[in-house]
């Protein structure tokens, strides 16, 4: 059965289109993933599927009820994390799990006992009873994240789960993450504007820009669309004429120069790399450096959208709370 | 019906919960009201200029003096409520209901940050009626704000206060009267701080009322010293009517008059009410989703 189908998705707000006819459907366990710069219609498709917003137009079933004419009961199947952190600097951990478990009209008892073990699970469980005012950003993260799996949701939303952390923490995050999937089964829904992110944790990944999905397939699947590898060269002397020479090798499929470095795409780089060497050794090309490397999910990303993956400038009120939300980070 | 008030009382314990860990918070409600109370009261005795100094009075001969003491008795009556009143017990009574009134307005900033953080939009994404937010957010609030003017009126108490209790309900008309008026304040407060998303109108918003809101009421002097069109106001203000209600049943004594406290107590009961009805409607539908 599918967690979440989506058809025809539109969301304005006045003039501005920010989700412009999406159409995807997630599996049930699925853990399917969002990517695309800030301002890609991310949190608004978010919002739609947690109810939080009525779509223009399109359909969206979550959890088997439509997010329009069931609310109540997609509310109830569902957790939100959202992107700021959202857990309450003044009650412990433990006090904040348990406001969330009286959301969601959970017995005391047996919130208490999912608690303690969701604790356990994000090596939290010592500082439950401290104030979330002394935790690390990492750890309000945690506790942010086990918050929204404390009524066993059937499909869980992580708005950017790692906005904002540093390197370390970021895949402290990810093994979190994977690991509350593994051990709950929920369906994971999420976004983010980092490559590795989704590379990392998405079994599919939906390339969205400007409200719009561009394409959806796993990260390997996306990669292979670009066809092969890609050998990166330098050469000792600048000028010659090598992009004609080169293109005309079979196995070449296009050849950029961008700032004295060679880029060739090409099919199998394991066997095409000597055979490059070959030809430019032959005609007397000296080589000052050879790379060769996969394609990463930003090459990806610029194939599918033509333009970079890199922050946009937001709103004012976005900024602020980007800023915020790293403000609390750090903290 | 269970359900939800499990929801209003998870909600409220919160609310009291991050009060009671925020004892800078509390104390910084409190220094405003003690500010005024020993500024207006200590410094501007007004109640001293009508007073005529005992020298004066023993040189006079008696018939005089007893006539003189009715003019000034009438003037006291007239402007205070009782003649036997200080200005320092006046004010101070006074304070309790504007301590109520900043009390409210911190409730109103209060769901502004929950949206800003991101708080709100987890409540709203919970299968829980939207009421219950509203309804936790007044009930912390109105409860916060009466325990606040609790805390005042014992310090009223340490500088020197007054109180002259008639009735023995006195004290229950006088917190009766103080509930009303942060109930209705509350909602007000609460509703705006949903409807105005804007940081910058919200300030400007409660920033253009709070003041005028005291001034223009008989917090700090009585009305009859002012002039009649804003009399008019104060009049409207209900304010004003928690004020007189606290200190028929605290300060007058003898001199209280149990119609007038009556009619104070009817007032502010329907501001209460008709407010926290609008309140609840509008702020309904500042949390319906677009």
């Amino acid at each position: 059965m599918e967690s979440i189908v989506v058809e025809g998705l539109v969301k304005k707000f006045g003039d501005f289109t920010a989700v412009n006819g999406v159409s995807f459907s997630v599996g049930e366990g699925e853990l399917f993933g969002f990517l695309g710069p800030n301002g890609a219609g991310k949190t608004t498709t978010i919002n739609i599927l947690t109810t939080l917003l009525k779509p223009t137009a399109g359909k969206a079933t979550v959890a088997g009820y439509d997010v329009s004419t069931h609310p109540h009961q997609v509310r109830k199947r569902v957790g939100l994390v959202p992107q700021e952190l959202t857990v309450d600097d003044d009650l412990t951990g433990m006090e904040n799990l348990m406001l969330q478990a009286g959301l969601y009209h959970i017995p005391r008892s047996e919130a208490r006992r999912r608690a303690l073990e969701l604790l356990d699970l994000v090596g939290l469980r010592e500082f439950a009873d401290k104030r979330v005012e002394t935790y690390s950003g990492g750890m309000r993260k945690r506790l942010d994240l086990i918050a929204g799996l404390m009524h066993e949701p059937e499909v869980l939303f992580l708005d950017e789960p790692t906005l904002g952390l540093d390197v370390a923490t970021r895949a402290a995050i990810w093994d979190y993450i994977r690991r509350l999937r593994k051990e709950t089964g929920t369906t994971v829904f999420l976004t983010t504007h980092y490559m590795d992110e989704a590379d990392n944790l998405c079994d599919r990944i939906a390339i969205i820009d400007r409200g719009v999905i561009k394409a959806i397939d796993t990260g390997e699947g996306l990669k292979a669309r670009l066809g092969g590898d890609i050998i990166e060269l330098e050469l000792v002397e600048n000028g010659l004429d090598v992009v004609r020479l080169l293109e005309g090798v079979e196995g070449i499929r296009r050849v950029y120069v961008d700032g004295g470095v060679y880029r060739l795409t090409v099919e199998r780089g394991d066997k095409m790399l000597p055979h490059v060497l070959e030809v430019l050794i032959q005609r007397g090309v000296a080589v000052k450096r050879v790379s060769m490397k996969r394609p990463s999910l930003d090459e990806v990303f610029l194939e599918f959208t033509g333009r970079k993956l890199r922050e946009e400038s937001g709103s004012w009120e976005d900024t602020f709370r980007r800023r915020m939300v790293l403000r609390r980070m750090r903290a | 019906m269970r359900e939800i008030l499990g929801e209003i009382g998870v909600l409220t314990m919160r609310e009291i919960r991050k009060w009671l860990r925020s004892p800078f918070l509390m104390f910084f409600t409190l220094v405003q009201p003690v500010i005024w109370m020993g500024l207006f009261g200590k410094a501007f005795n007004i109640t001293g200029f009508i007073r005529i100094p005992d020298e004066m009075l023993q040189n006079l001969p008696p018939y005089v003096t007893s006539q003189l003491a009715e003019i000034f008795n009438n003037m006291m009556t007239r402007l205070f409520g009782t003649a036997d009143i200080d200005y320092f017990s006046y004010i101070a009574v006074g304070m309790l209901s504007i301590t109520i009134l900043f009390s409210s307005m911190s409730s109103g900033m209060g769901i502004a940050w929950d949206r800003r953080l991101g708080f709100l939009n987890k409540l709203l994404a919970a299968p829980i009626w939207r009421g219950s937010i509203i309804v936790s957010k007044v009930l912390s609030g109105v409860l916060r704000a009466v325990m606040q003017a609790a805390l005042l009126l014992l310090v009223a108490l340490a500088f020197g206060a007054r109180f002259h209790v008639l009735f023995p309900l006195g004290p229950l008309a006088a917190f009766g009267a103080l509930f009303f008026l942060a109930l209705g304040l509350t909602s007000l407060f609460i509703a705006l701080g949903l409807r105005l998303k804007s940081w910058e109108s919200q300030a400007a918003v409660m920033n253009l009322l709070n003041l005028p809101l005291m001034f223009a009421s008989n917090a700090l002097y009585p009305i009859a010293l002012m002039p009649s069109w804003l009399q008019a106001v104060a009049q409207a203000n209900p304010i004003s009517y928690a004020v007189d209600a606290v200190r028929q049943s605290l300060i007058y004594g003898a001199a209280a008059d149990p119609s007038k406290l009556l009619l104070d107590l009817g007032a502010v009961a329907v501001f209460a009410i008709s407010f926290t009805a609008i309140g609840v409607l509008i702020a309904d539908k500042g949390l319906r989703g677009g």
